[in-house]
């Protein structure tokens, strides 16, 4: 698709309700403002570093690389930021664009609740009003972290319709800013959406990227072999891998959520099996139908039970530049385990699929390479889930 | 014929009753798979001026819970985007002769294919086409096909829509301006929100394609209230709430509502 604004390739653009058009205009004076001003900049490094954590570490994974064989896994470490995910660095940038156009109310969608709990987070430090929408289904296995938004002062909605996750969440979202569009501000949730999102969540991502590079070359004198990280809509890894595009010797692998296995349908893994259509204001790779009805995504981690996928990874998909694998559930979970028993550090499902296709490519590497796996969150809200799916085990060892 | 003339014709026949001309959207499918012929021929008997046939999409983002449910209902009894046409040229034959126009979401036009589902549209004698999801500056494409197709490609502003979009909207405009009457998602309403009314004023000075208002609207008085104020009032969830309360006899149904909109009894 051609079109006006915002394109990533042929995708992007900004397929929406009329009715907040005008809005999404104002975002984009705002954001490009906002970006070139100093003192914004000064306020959001500010609040990343003494509030949220930044810079985040990159450690060296010595266990999990000598059982991977191969290459040397590091890991970024943005489980360790305030609220445990990277989802905490678009949050505190959108709130503080919210606060400088004079919204009052702010609004979100959440999957996993990462990214609701960083919303609410940064809301209840400016004072703001926050509601957030999320499946029911999200809401019964990530229901740690919709007590968490509670305690923050957010009102968490439930969505009934669809399967009741992500996707459910962010169409009721967006009706909601369809209705309230004149005081609200929909801070959403990853690189997807109409245009300006996708470029806006990217630039608050981007610092990922932009410290792992400096410290590649601070510490070793040069760029990794490989950059991996999971796709769900795409931030943490257009935030890391946005730093690297231009290295043309740095591998870039994003990796989807293969569910239940691409060849049975049962996954969110768009970009290996989708085709391109619209969604949530953008047109980009799509798990529909023949007749263009969108499918229900399936992956046991909720951050990532998505059938699309952010405009930019999409044209990084058809360029080539990125290279799009995908991990199963039992894949994601063993590499989960072998995070928690080999490095002591308890990992988002999210992540552990990024995990798990980095093993495999370090296996392929030489010993003297390098790997870096963005590890963008922590698994203290998957302990149900795991608990769930492992059963009985209580050595859940593999 | 340039596209979407029928349209425009019979959106500004002026009614005895002064009336704006009454346009219902029925989702194509519901509450039966193959209701949608017999609740189109209810609407036309009931003096209905056109009709927007709704193909339902997974993900209606512009629609409230009454047009989302009868959407998954309709996808749920296997209707698609091709039956939709086919329902369409079926009305044709049946008799069903005030002008039509599709009123679905991009990805199930996309996925049929832009110039395809132009045409064939236009083969089944549907004169327009709306798309609440795709804004006017994103519309080239569509708007080439649709007009290569002889189909009306119908803009929609809203209360939050700045001049200068309402004036580009209309410049490019064939058939009729959709004017959503508030700030929000379709859905029964209790009254029609002051907005609407600085709305329509502000398209007439744009153009002077006839002006439909539609999002809330669910009964005679809001006709009333909107006699002389525009040319067309679209009334859709109000609609399909009917159809819902009597489904084995939804044409039945809908020529009840919409015949007691326009002649309360
Ligand atoms: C820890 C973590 N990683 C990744 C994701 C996926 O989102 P994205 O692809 O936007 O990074 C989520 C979403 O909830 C998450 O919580």
């Amino acid at each position: 698709m051609t079109g006006g604004r915002g394109r990533f390739g042929g995708y992007g653009g900004a397929y929406v309700p009329e009715t907040v058009v005008p809005a999404l205009d104002q975002l984009e004076a705002a954001m490009d403002e906002a970006l070139a001003d100093a003192a914004f900049r000064d306020q959001l490094d500010g609040l990343l570093h003494d509030y949220a954590g930044r810079p985040t570490p990159l450690t060296h994974a010595q266990r999990l690389s000598d059982a991977a064989g191969g290459a040397q896994l590091w890991l970024k470490r943005e489980d360790l930021l305030h609220t445990g995910a990277h989802k905490i660095n678009n949050a505190l940038g959108q709130v503080l664009l919210a606060q400088r156009m004079g919204k009052r109310r702010i609004i979100a969608e959440t999957g996993a609740g990462q990214h609701g709990v960083a919303t609410a987070t940064a809301c209840a430090r400016a004072g703001l009003g926050c509601t957030v929408y999320m499946g029911r289904e999200d809401m019964r296995r990530q229901s740690l972290n919709v007590y968490r938004m509670r305690l923050l002062g957010t009102v968490v909605i439930p969505v009934d319709s669809g399967a009741g996750t992500l996707k459910d969440a962010t169409n009721e979202a967006i009706r909601d800013w369809v209705a309230n569009v004149r005081d609200t501000h929909y801070v959403i949730g990853s690189s997807v959406g109409p245009h300006p999102y996708p470029a806006l969540v990217r630039a608050l991502q981007r610092v990922i990227g932009d410290e792992t590079r400096a410290e590649c070359i601070a510490r070793f004198g040069r760029l990794p072999a490989a950059v991996v990280a999971c796709v769900g809509g795409g931030s943490n890894a257009i935030g890391i891998f946005a730093a690297f595009l231009d290295d043309d010797e740095v591998e870039l692998i994003g990796v989807e959520a293969a569910g239940r296995g691409l060849d049975g349908g049962e996954h969110a893994a768009p970009l290996s099996r989708g085709r391109p259509g619209v969604l949530h204001g953008s047109y980009s790779y799509l798990m529909q139908d023949e007749h263009g009805q969108v499918l229900t995504a399936h992956s046991i981690s909720a951050g990532l039970d998505y059938p699309g996928v952010g405009p930019e990874h999409s044209a990084l998909r058809d360029s080539g530049r990125v290279r799009y694998l995908s991990a199963e559930d039992e894949q994601a979970i063993a590499a989960f385990h072998r995070l928690c028993r080999l490095e002591g550090i308890i990992p988002a499902l999210e992540s552990s699929h990024a995990v798990h296709a980095g093993e495999q490519h370090a296996a392929s590497l030489p010993a003297g390479a390098f790997v870096v796996v963005c590890l963008s969150g922590r698994g203290d809200k998957d302990i149900a889930t795991v608990r769930e799916h492992d059963g009985d085990r209580d050595d859940a060892a593999r | 014929m340039p596209p979407g003339e029928r349209l425009t014709a019979a959106l500004c026949a002026v009614r005895d009753d002064a009336l704006p001309a009454l346009v219902p959207y029925v989702t194509a499918g519901f509450p039966h798979r193959d209701d949608t012929v017999a609740v189109l021929r209810a609407a036309q008997d009931a003096g209905c001026a056109a009709a927007e046939i709704g193909i339902p999409f997974s993900d209606p983002l512009a629609d409230g819970p009454t047009i989302q449910r009868a959407g998954w209902q309709a996808l749920a009894n296997g209707m698609t985007t091709a039956l939709a046409i086919d329902q369409a040229a079926a009305a044709r034959s049946a008799g069903v002769t005030m002008p039509l126009a599709f009123m679905t979401y991009l990805n199930p036009v996309l996925s049929h294919g832009l110039a395809d589902f132009c045409a064939d549209a236009a083969a089944a004698g549907v004169d327009g086409l709306i798309v609440p999801d795709m804004p006017a500056d994103e519309a080239a494409e569509t708007r080439a096909a649709a007009r290569s197709a002889g189909v009306a490609l119908v803009p929609l502003v809203a209360p939050t829509t700045t001049r200068e979009r309402i004036a580009s909207a209309c410049r490019d405009a064939t058939g009729f301006i959709y004017c959503v009457s508030l700030t929000g998602t379709t859905g029964a309403r209790a009254a029609i929100a002051a907005e609407a009314f600085e709305l329509l004023d502000r398209v007439r000075a744009e153009t002077d394609l006839p002006r439909a208002v539609g999002f809330g609207l669910a009964r005679h008085e809001h006709l009333l209230a909107l006699r002389g104020r525009c040319e067309a009032a679209v009334v859709g969830s109000a609609l399909l709430d009917a159809m819902f309360a009597r489904q084995d006899d939804a044409a039945a149904a809908a020529g009840a509502f919409l015949g007691g909109m326009l002649h309360p009894s």
